[in-house]
């Protein structure tokens, strides 16, 4: 594999939360990835497995207990000042998995865009900032003439279109999107992905998507990662994690994913996932085949390297 | 097979400050005993409402403008409150969405599920609670007596929608409504609830109406498919005709619009919204969103085509005189699969049930 330029790195990321109390929760615990310029990098797990949290340290909305994340080589936790910070703000954007909770319903559609726009001064004038959001607004598919209508007058659909614009109207090097697409029916969410992919191609984007659904995350991520219980199992090429995977738990994960194919459903064999008795050996993250890495011991790598060469496909 | 529940007509309208919303036009379908059969559509498809105007569950501004609902030969939508009450909860259960909201968190569980028993089976105290107790076991969840004094906070969400099932099967019900009975769960517990609830059935032979817009989960539960969009029912037909060679334009694009595994080039996607049923518009309502509308389907609404004994769908293309058109690759895949898989009960495909042809070939 090239050596590609890495705009993302994930070092040994630990968020707890009751840090030192009874009720601690280990919410992260020490994960370490990078993300690549223009990929977009899937997050995969089930509720409480910490992929949000993952999402929500990146953007600084946390402050991480231990470890490191660095954003085209600055840290992101040592950012210091306004001028850096509103830069930091500037490059990495965010949307929300709920489209109806994540506009301010008493703001209109043109202020909700051009609030980044304004904080930035992007905008030379009146009209240009009037044009910019026009423009916004067409790049997502939605009718210019509606910029003055407030979010109420939306449908979950179109709101989650004016959140990608908002995201994208500070002209941002890397998006996270937190279960863009999860409030969304099953319609509208391929016409959201659709967009999400094109901008991708036409603006030069890096995407953290985070997801439960399995299917989309494929179809969408180059590279994924699967989280459960703060850690990270298995990081791989997202063909690798859905055709040959090494981990139990992403095996199980996917056997659980009901697919709209009957006779493939009649005949589907749930494996369950089983944790392991945990012994002295230290578990980590490590690379088993160039670029795919499972959480296993050291003396697992063996076994692991002939399972993904029995692998056919 | 003979029905339990036959649908016919049912047309409910809902009155609002911007006018009556026309939320059902005419739906009319059959359950038959011990079968699923799964309703599917996106939000406001009116998937939801047909299921309470069956419970009688519906608010206070909805008006069932026609229809009838058979239950056992018995009209429901002439039932009083008094005996709606004896068969709520009875002989047709429902079970919710969100299992966080769908329990008393006041009440412990056991007093829960031991409810409808008391109320419904006129057993005392101590039978109850064993009746509870065995269902609980049927549900399968562990330490059952421990449990049956603990509150609903003290579940995980998996462990509440078994509950929830446990006091839906509390009386054996005939039918059971499952509205999205998954849709809140990680899809590790979703499996695990759906292959509770096809176990259960083969035990208690409930006839299952299973709500969701989750195409996968229709695959793994349901024998026959009902499809919605704005009000009406589409298509319907057996699983395997639905998911293998649907024919609806719409069934067409929900198909295509979600990856499956292999999925590797642009996903297709249904352009534009569902229609306003303050207004819903003239002829076909999926027309303004259907890349093979007809000049018809802007005039004269559907009537269903038969395509086999068990499938039909309500689209102008079925008509003898509508021209041949191209369905998405996704879809032309699939029905090659068919033709090759089933083709010992491949039906009949160009009967139509509409007689006179000569008046809308004008429109064609």
């Amino acid at each position: 594999m090239e050596q590609r330029e890495k705009i993302l790195e994930v070092k040994n990321l630990k968020q707890y939360f009751n840090e030192g109390t009874k009720n601690e929760v280990r919410a992260v615990d020490d994960i370490t990835f990078d993300i690549f310029k223009g990929e977009t990098f899937g997050l995969v797990g089930e509720s409480g497995s910490g992929k949000s949290t993952t999402g929500r340290s990146i953007i600084r909305l946390y402050n991480p207990t231990d470890g490191e994340i660095d954003f085209e080589g600055t840290k992101v936790h040592s950012i210091k000042g306004k001028k850096d910070m509103l830069k930091f703000r500037r490059d990495m954007q965010m949307i929300f998995q709920d489209p109806y909770a994540s506009l301010n319903p008493k703001m209109k559609i043109r202020d909700i865009i051009a609030e980044g726009i304004d904080i930035h001064g992007l905008a030379s004038s009146k009209e240009d900032r009037n044009q910019q959001v026009d423009d916004l607004l067409k790049t997502v598919g939605l009718n210019p003439d509606h910029a003055s209508r407030y979010p109420h007058e939306f449908s979950g659909g179109q709101r989650q279109r004016i959140g990608i614009a908002r995201a994208l109207a500070v002209k941002p090097k890397f998006i996270i999107a937190d279960e863009p697409i999860s409030a969304l029916d099953v319609s509208i969410q391929a016409q959201v992905v659709n967009l999400l992919m094109e901008l991708q191609k036409t603006k030069d984007l890096t995407f953290l998507f985070i997801a439960h659904d399995l299917s989309m995350v494929k179809y969408i991520s180059d590279r994924i990662g699967v989280m459960n219980s703060g850690k990270l199992l298995e990081l791989a090429a997202a063909d690798d994690v859905y055709n040959r995977p090494l981990h139990p738990y992403t095996e199980s994960l996917l056997s659980a994913v009901p697919l709209p194919d009957p006779e493939y459903e009649r005949n589907r064999i749930r494996t369950p996932y089983i944790r392991r008795e945990e012994t002295d050996e230290p578990e980590a993250l490590r690379e088993i085949t160039p670029g795919h890495f499972v959480y296993c011991r050291e003396s697992d790598i063996p076994a692991l390297k002939e399972k993904k060469a029995n692998y056919t496909k | 097979m003979n029905n339990v529940l036959e649908v016919k007509n049912l047309n409910i309208t809902f009155d609002t400050y911007a006018g009556k919303v026309k939320a059902i036009r005419g739906v009319s379908f059959n359950l038959k005993k011990g079968e699923t059969l799964a309703i599917v559509g996106e939000s406001g498809s009116g998937k939801s409402v047909t299921t309470r105007s069956i419970m009688r569950l519906l608010s206070q501004n909805a008006n069932v403008e026609d229809g009838t609902i058979l239950y056992n030969g018995d009209d429901l939508i002439k039932k009083t409150e008094k005996e709606m009450q004896k068969i709520r909860g009875k002989d047709i259960a429902m079970i919710f969405q969100d299992p966080m909201t769908s329990l008393n968190p006041t009440m412990t569980i056991g007093k829960q599920i031991s409810e409808p028993i008391r109320l419904h089976q006129k057993l005392n105290k101590e039978e109850a609670t064993n009746r509870a107790l065995e269902l609980l076991n049927l549900v399968g969840l562990p330490q059952a007596e421990k449990r049956m004094k603990q509150y609903p906070h003290q579940f995980s969400g998996g462990q509440r929608q078994r509950i929830v099932i446990a006091i839906a099967l509390a009386c054996n019900p005939e039918i059971l409504i499952a509205d999205e009975p998954t849709t809140a769960l990680d899809v590790t517990i979703q499996a695990q609830i759906l292959d509770l609830m096809k176990e259960l059935q083969k035990k208690i032979s409930t006839s299952i109406i299973f709500i969701t817009h989750d195409l996968g989960v229709v695959a793994n539960v349901a024998d026959r498919v009902a499809v919605m969009y704005a009000g009406k029912i589409v298509e319907v037909g057996t699983v395997d005709e639905i998911f293998y060679n649907p024919q609806h334009p719409y069934t067409w694009g929900l198909i295509s619009s979600m990856p499956t595994l292999e999925t590797e080039k642009t996903l297709y996607a249904i352009p534009g919204t569902p229609p306003d049923l303050l207004d819903p518009p003239v002829g076909d309502a999926f027309a303004p969103r259907n890349e093979f509308a007809m000049k018809i389907d802007t005039e004269l609404e559907p009537p269903f085509f038969e395509v086999s004994d068990t499938h039909s769908a309500a689209t102008w293309l079925l008509h003898p005189d509508a021209p041949a058109v191209t369905p998405p690759a996704e879809i032309r895949a699939r029905q090659a699969l068919y033709k090759e898989k089933f083709a010992n009960y491949y039906g009949k495909n160009e009967t139509s049930v509409f007689s006179s042809e000569n008046e809308v070939k004008g429109g064609l």
